[in-house]
């Protein structure tokens, strides 16, 4: 009896232990499978190119859910998915930006290098705008990638975002209607299609910062500003989540007639309390809070202070 | 799928996949110039001119370029010739294998900027890496050609 037990226990283990073996070759095979899936060579596959002949088509092909949207393409070149359908807008969005009397309407399909460029806009912004662009990789990549891409996506790297959030932006959807970016950065993925970026020219202050490990990496940290009336609006982005808006509380805003330097201060410091930051590669939340708070100050400076300013 | 574009002047039918780059596309049609780097679209390697304006070609895709204009190292042989001389007598290139991306960008900025100073030329080549050198040999480089063609353009109006 008792033989038999041990026969058994010991082939239990023989076979726990030949279970684990292969089990653990099992998972290493897969797991590398898997990372050979999303290496470095492996690229989307399309399945179907459509130049879209009116929104309504793109909207209806937009519906299906192994159907994309193209925009620059930049990120989404690098995924290892495959589309049925990409759809492109080339023809019926404008990737232009047409200034009026009260806003800025920039078509979707519009390469950042343009707005980068744009003498009105960067004129409206102290130069922000050219700012929070001139780091993302570069000319080349600035010249394919697109405004509504990088809004559709909401990246947490986003320099574009982080810098339209500081200024009274809506985004213009074709069936949805027009929504302040505000909303639409914390709205879920849909399906609807992005046709204008709505910049009013809202009297503002503005600037723009960022941190950067080198010089066209992603930001460790990105952070704008603006200045308007009443409303004292920090947005910080790469925290490395999507970009997030802190408003000056009252305790702050007391101070608005104070020094620049007590005002800053106090600005950047309600930002370091407040703003939600985690880690990665680049920083660690800690280094961003700390980050949050210095370039807050220094953005901050940059508006208030003619003589820090350079631009403004 | 068909798609009728020009290369480098040429005008070129050719039947290519959805998913046809405009990288592959433009060797395939014998422009080896175009290299492949980083595959993350960083390295600027992939440059070439699509309707004068420089883009990545492998974040383009080929059946977006119908009907367009596009021009390569390969259909700017003058300039790069011309630019290439300056490269070479300061030694700046190396291994040479991001140098086709490098010029082209290079002859991007003087169409664009004039005159521009060293920090404007470093932001408008900053999507252009190589990985053999620190980038000295080439703003010397750069510089030199900048000098060389403004007193090219002095002469030329004195003469006039």
């Amino acid at each position: 009896m008792l033989g038999l037990f041990f026969l058994l226990f010991n082939l239990g283990i023989a076979y726990s232990d030949f279970f684990k073996y292969h089990l653990r070759w099992f998972i290493t095979a897969v797991a590398l499978q898997r990372y050979r899936g999303k290496g470095a060579s492996e690229l989307i596959t399309i399945k179907k190119y459509v130049r879209a002949e009116s929104l309504e088509q793109a909207y209806q092909l937009n519906q299906k859910r192994s159907n994309r949207i193209l925009g620059g393409m930049l990120w989404m070149k690098m995924s290892s998915n495959t589309v049925q359908c990409a759809i492109d807008l080339s023809d019926v969005i404008s990737r232009e930006i047409d200034e009026r009397e009260d806003s800025f309407v920039i078509g979707a399909m519009t390469p950042l290098r343009e707005l980068e460029t744009n003498k009105s806009l960067n004129q409206y912004t102290c130069g922000a705008i050219r700012e929070s662009l001139r780091s993302i990789v570069g000319i080349q990549f600035r010249n394919t990638a697109t405004v509504g891409g990088s809004v559709y996506g909401r990246f947490g790297f986003s320099d574009v975002l982080t810098m339209l959030l500081a200024l009274d932006t809506s985004v213009q959807l074709y069936r949805g209607g027009i929504v302040p970016l505000e909303t639409y950065a914390n709205m879920p993925y849909d399906n609807d299609i992005i046709v204008n970026i709505i910049i009013k020219k809202t009297p503002l202050k503005t600037a723009y910062m960022s941190s950067r490990n080198t010089r066209t990496d992603f930001p460790v940290l990105a952070c704008a500003i603006s200045f308007y009336k009443d409303e004292q609006r920090v947005v910080i982005g790469a925290r490395p989540q999507k970009a997030m808006i802190i408003r000056a509380d009252e305790n702050v805003q007391k101070l608005i007639d104070s020094e620049a330097e007590v005002y800053a201060q106090a600005l950047a410091g309600q930002v370091k309390r407040e703003v939600l930051t985690s880690s990665n590669m680049r920083g660690s939340a800690e280094y961003r809070r700390h980050l949050a708070y210095v370039l807050t100050k220094r953005a901050s400076l940059h508006i208030l202070d003619p003589k820090e300013a350079g631009i403004c | 799928m068909l798609i009728k574009m020009w290369l480098n002047g040429k005008a070129v039918r050719a039947h290519i996949k959805s998913d046809t780059l405009l990288l592959d596309f433009v060797r395939e049609q014998g422009c080896k110039s175009v290299k492949y780097g980083c595959d993350t679209a960083n390295c600027g390697l992939c440059t070439v001119m699509l309707e004068g304006e420089p883009v990545l070609s492998c974040s383009t895709l080929a059946a977006r370029v119908e009907g367009k204009h596009v021009v390569t190292l390969e259909g700017l042989q003058d300039e790069a010739r011309e630019f290439g001389e300056f490269l070479a007598d300061q030694g700046a290139d190396q291994c040479g294998y991001c140098n086709p991306g490098f010029i082209m960008n290079i002859l991007a900025m003087m169409k664009e900027l004039d005159d521009p100073t060293d920090d404007e030329i470093k932001e408008y080549l900053a999507g252009n890496l190589c990985r053999c050198s620190g980038f000295v040999g080439q703003m010397r480089s750069i510089r030199n050609y900048i000098k060389s063609k403004k007193e090219g353009r002095h002469a030329a109006e004195e003469s006039a």
